[in-house]
């Protein structure tokens, strides 16, 4: 057993880790449920989780990697009494089909706008071309992202 | 209307955007066990010995079930109503296996590392069997028997692989052909893909206080799923209970019996809570797919246009086990033929056939799907043949409001259909809609190119049912609380449809009240009513009449109670804005006093109602899809560069969400026309069981998509609705296929199209 530090969403983490332990099982077993499990062989984009702001595969990311680092889940977003824009966003437009998927889109979406504020179509597509969804055709994700961005730049988002 | 026909957001929309816990594995009981599955390396193959006592010795090791330690009771996984039309003919273990992952054992263990080690020292001695893995083949003479077992029920003709089988005539088929001016004949083929769910199947099954069974499934057929498993494991129904929580989308996949079962079955003999759930491989290997299906059609028309006879002869194979293989085949022609209604010759035959390849099921189109890129594809020859625009030959010969076909009465869910005539159809708009934005007039029959890049449009039509006719039932309960908020309990199962939000929409107009004021729960078989489950394009109009009817009784009693409190007759009360409001005086009060007064002050009691509804005759939706595709003419490359999808589903009862429906089901669509497509070795192993070998649409894939509903009013729908779940997947292929032909003058008849096949077609014109 290794006993690491991170930060979790925020808040200072010392755990312990099982020897090749997987990012995805670590956060499901400290309860970050939204972190889903689609494949477990990066392909699908569900477990995506931010390791220091950046998108990751946690199904495919090491636990003994975060020692020190800073990972964000869609939890440390917003919540049911405090949404995120860009999780008001995805209410919006109906973006959210069964919402497994939503996760990971909505914490790739949130790093594309913290890069690029005024992204096209094609540009949230791009990023988030990744992120596989099976119900919703992307349609209303591309809307949602793109009506997160317009607020954001109004000012709207905190 | 006030809430109905509004983009409300999702009931379950807040859990779902911030990640709460509300899947079936985001919650495990304490002391939960791994369970897994051994399966099959053989296509066709006896089980001579099982030694399973190296397995048992591991530490962790908690139990471990297979043929010679369970039941032995035939019986199908199709969660479907009863009569179930599907054959009895699975097993929980079998002596035999039938297809590459079939089921051979479970193990349940305190770990997954020690599960999995466990599979590998259970040691299994297979006496193989020929195999067949082609349909042709598997009703040929010598074949393999797949289905030799004496116990099973219901398999049409075991002894030549023939698991169902169809034949229904119109008319005078042959009369029919000698009478028409042109004859086409084409055959078109569907080959094996598959639903891919974001998440795979999966459940916790564990006992209860009181040792009940207790079954949390990600499934789309509560009340199907507790009376198979009853079934199978000769547990009392009222024993168990089962559980659905959110879902992570189901396509028709999670129609089906195929875990809980043994889940089940583990948690009964270790005594723990057991979770289950499939791997993305084994959900390729083992879960369902949509029928591959051969399918042959002949149209007769006369010089006019008007289509006087149509044919179709199906061979669908539904691999190594029958789950749907009628109630598909049957749609095949019972979806698809009413919509060319002038014709009065017809004939419809097939036959569904076992092979040792994975198993096929419910998928979201259910035979339709098929039918129509056969069909459409037809008609569409047929439009060149005659010298017409295609668009015209359908707007003269498609079904309109006030019409019948004699299919309605001829095929029903695996039996005898009944007649119905249509009440409701804008087919006639959406065409005019569709041509319109994609430039129909411009466009068609005058190829552009850029380049490489040849351009062309097709367009195809669709219909689809709402529920099963007669058989399709569902309840819904309302309670009304103190404060005058309520609680709406159905047994409908949101699978990420939105259809708990629907529902919501309906009680809340029906009681005059915001949707926020409704808490929707779907659906626990100990706290909900029966509902037949999420298929069918059922829940909008079945499940929707139930909560319709349901509000309407709890709205009658409140009125009682409020006539009481403003001391008038309850006919001159409406419900309005969360208050009893009379038409007369504008008098009013709100309902937080009536629920009040019911429950502690006067005469008191409890407003609940619970209604039933069955569905009187299935109001079919509409469509009419229209593709622009580009074709890179050197590498075979199709790219979709824009598709329009016209619907007619009623009055949609929440737009944002009809337009999400038929949205995920064209892109779905899309993915089986341009790449999916699951491959076998020669040995009947699935070649690509992953992402990324079996590709489906991303979001870089999707072109230019543009639906518009176009509503007509059903009178037997809840405030005038239809569904919309499925029929978006019938367009794509036959649009796609004939937008191609269009572009480059070849047709293509199996899907997917894939460069090497456009290439191969392309290369054999130029030779022709
Ligand atoms: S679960 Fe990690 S990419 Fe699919
Ligand atoms: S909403 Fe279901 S996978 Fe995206």
């Amino acid at each position: 057993m290794l006993k690491i530090y991170f930060e979790l969403n925020g808040e200072p983490m010392y755990v312990e880790i099982k020897p090749g332990e997987m990012l995805l099982d670590l956060l499901r077993r400290l309860g970050m449920k939204s972190v889903k499990e689609g494949c477990r062989t990066g392909e699908c984009g569900a477990c995506t989780v931010l390791l220091d702001g950046k998108p990751v595969r946690s199904c495919l990311t090491f636990a003994a990697k975060i020692k020190g680092h800073r990972v964000t889940t869609l939890e440390g977003l917003g919540s049911p009494a405090n949404p995120h824009p860009l999780q008001e966003a995805f209410l919006e437009t109906g973006a959210v089909q069964c919402g497994f998927c939503t996760p990971g889109m909505i914490l790739v979406a949130y790093d594309l706008l913290s890069r690029n504020p005024d992204p096209t179509p094609e540009e949230v597509r791009e990023a988030i071309t990744g992120n596989l969804c099976r119900c919703t055709g992307y349609v209303k994700i591309v809307e949602a992202v793109l009506l997160a961005a317009k607020r954001r730049r109004e000012g709207v988002w905190r | 209307m006030k809430v109905v026909g509004k983009n409300v957001r999702k009931v379950d929309g807040i859990a779902l955007v911030t990640g709460q816990p509300v899947f079936t594995l985001d919650v495990t009981p304490p002391g939960a066990v791994v369970g897994k599955i051994l399966r099959s390396p053989h296509a066709h193959a006896e089980i001579v010995r099982i030694d399973t006592s190296k397995a048992e010795e591991l530490p962790g090791v908690l139990c471990i079930l297979h043929h010679g330690n369970v039941p032995r009771t035939p019986y199908t996984t199709a969660g479907q109503g009863w009569p179930e039309p599907s054959p009895y003919d699975s097993f929980l273990f079998d002596r035999k296996v039938r297809f590459v992952g079939d089921r051979v054992a479970a193990v349940a263990a305190t770990s997954e590392e020690i599960a999995d080690e466990a599979l590998r020292l259970i040691e299994v001695e297979y006496r193989q069997l020929p195999a067949v893995l082609v349909p042709e083949e598997a009703i040929g003479p010598g074949a393999p028997v797949i289905h030799d077992e004496e116990e099973s029920r219901g398999i049409h003709d075991p002894q030549h692989n023939v698991a169902a089988a169809i034949d229904i005539r119109v008319g005078d088929i042959e009369r029919g052909f000698t009478e028409s001016d042109v004859v086409v004949e084409t055959t078109c083929e569907f080959p094996y893909v598959q639903h891919v769910p974001l998440e795979s199947h999966c459940v916790v099954a564990y006992l209860d206080e009181e040792d009940r069974l207790v079954i949390r499934s990600a499934t789309q057929v509560p009340f199907h799923v507790r009376r198979i498993v009853a079934r199978a494991l000769g547990v009392p129904l009222s024993r168990i209970r089962v559980i659905k929580p959110r879902i992570g989308g189901g396509f028709g996949t999670k129609q089906e019996i195929i875990l809980e079962d043994v889940a089940a079955a583990l948690a009964l003999r270790t005594r723990r809570p057991v979770v289950m759930k499939y791997s993305r491989a084994e959900e390729f290997v083992a879960a369902r797919t949509r029928h591959p299906m051969k399918i042959r059609i002949k149209l007769g028309a006369k010089r006019d246009g008007t289509i006087h006879a149509i044919e179709m002869d199906v061979l669908s194979n539904t691999g190594a086990y029958g789950t749907h293989s009628l109630t598909v085949l049957s749609n095949v022609g019972s979806k698809t033929l009413p919509l060319y209604n002038k014709a009065p010759h017809l004939w419809f035959h097939g036959k569904a056939v076992y092979t040792n390849l994975p198993v096929a099921g419910a998928y979201r189109g259910y035979g339709a799907t098929q039918g129509y890129f056969a069909l459409e594809v037809a008609v569409d020859e047929l439009a060149e043949k005659l010298g017409m625009d295609p668009l015209k030959l359908r707007l003269a010969n498609h079904i309109r409001a006030g019409e019948t076909s004699p299919i309605f009465e001829k095929i029903g869910e695996g039996r005898a259909g009944k007649a119905q005539v249509v009440k409701s159809c804008a087919l006639e708009e959406c065409i005019r809609e569709g041509a319109k934005r994609i430039g129909w007039k411009e466009k068609h029959g005058k190829k552009t190119s850029e380049g490489r890049w040849v351009h062309g449009v097709g367009m195809a039509l669709s219909m689809q049912g709402s529920g099963i006719t007669d058989i399709d039932m569902a309840a819904a309960t309302i309670v009304m609380n103190e404060d005058g908020s309520f609680r709406l309990l159905v047994g409908a199962t949101d699978l990420g449809t939105g259809s708990d939000t629907i529902l919501a929409q309906i009680a809340a107009e029906t009681l005059g009240v915001a949707v926020e004021a409704i808490s929707v729960y779907s659906s626990d078989t100990d706290f909900t009513p029966f509902d037949t489950g999420a298929y069918a394009s059922s829940t909008t109009y079945v499940s929707g009449g139930a909560v319709l009817r349901a509000a309407q009784e709890a709205r009658r009693r409140i009125l009682e109670v409020a006539a009481a409190i403003l001391g008038e007759p309850p006919e001159s009360l409406d419900l309005e804005e969360g208050h009893a409001v009379s038409r007369g005086t504008g008098k009013k009060v709100p309902l937080s006093e009536v629920g009040h007064r019911a429950m502690y002050v006067t005469d008191q009691r409890h407003i609940i109602a619970t209604a039933s509804f069955v569905a009187p005759e299935s109001p079919p939706p509409f469509a009419a899809f229209f593709a622009e595709v580009a074709v890179d003419v050197e590498t075979g490359v199709v790219r979709v560069v824009k598709f329009v999808a016209a619907a007619d589903c009623g009055m949609p009862i929440n737009p944002a969400l009809a337009e999400g429906q038929l949205e995920g089901a064209i892109v779905q669509g899309i993915g089986h026309t341009l790449y999916e497509e699951l491959l076998f070795s020669p040995r009947g192993r699935v070649r690509n069981p992953n992402l990324f070998d079996y590709r489906i649409p991303t979001a870089a894939d999707v072109p230019d998509i543009e639906v518009v509903l176009i509503p007509s009013d059903e009178p037997t729908g809840p405030y005038g609705a239809k569904s919309i779940g499925e029929i978006g997947i019938n367009g794509p292929a036959p649009a796609i296929a004939n937008a191609i032909y269009d572009a480059i003058g070849v047709r293509l008849y199996r899907i997917p199209f894939t460069p090497e096949r456009v290439l191969k077609a392309l290369h054999g014109k130029s030779m022709g």
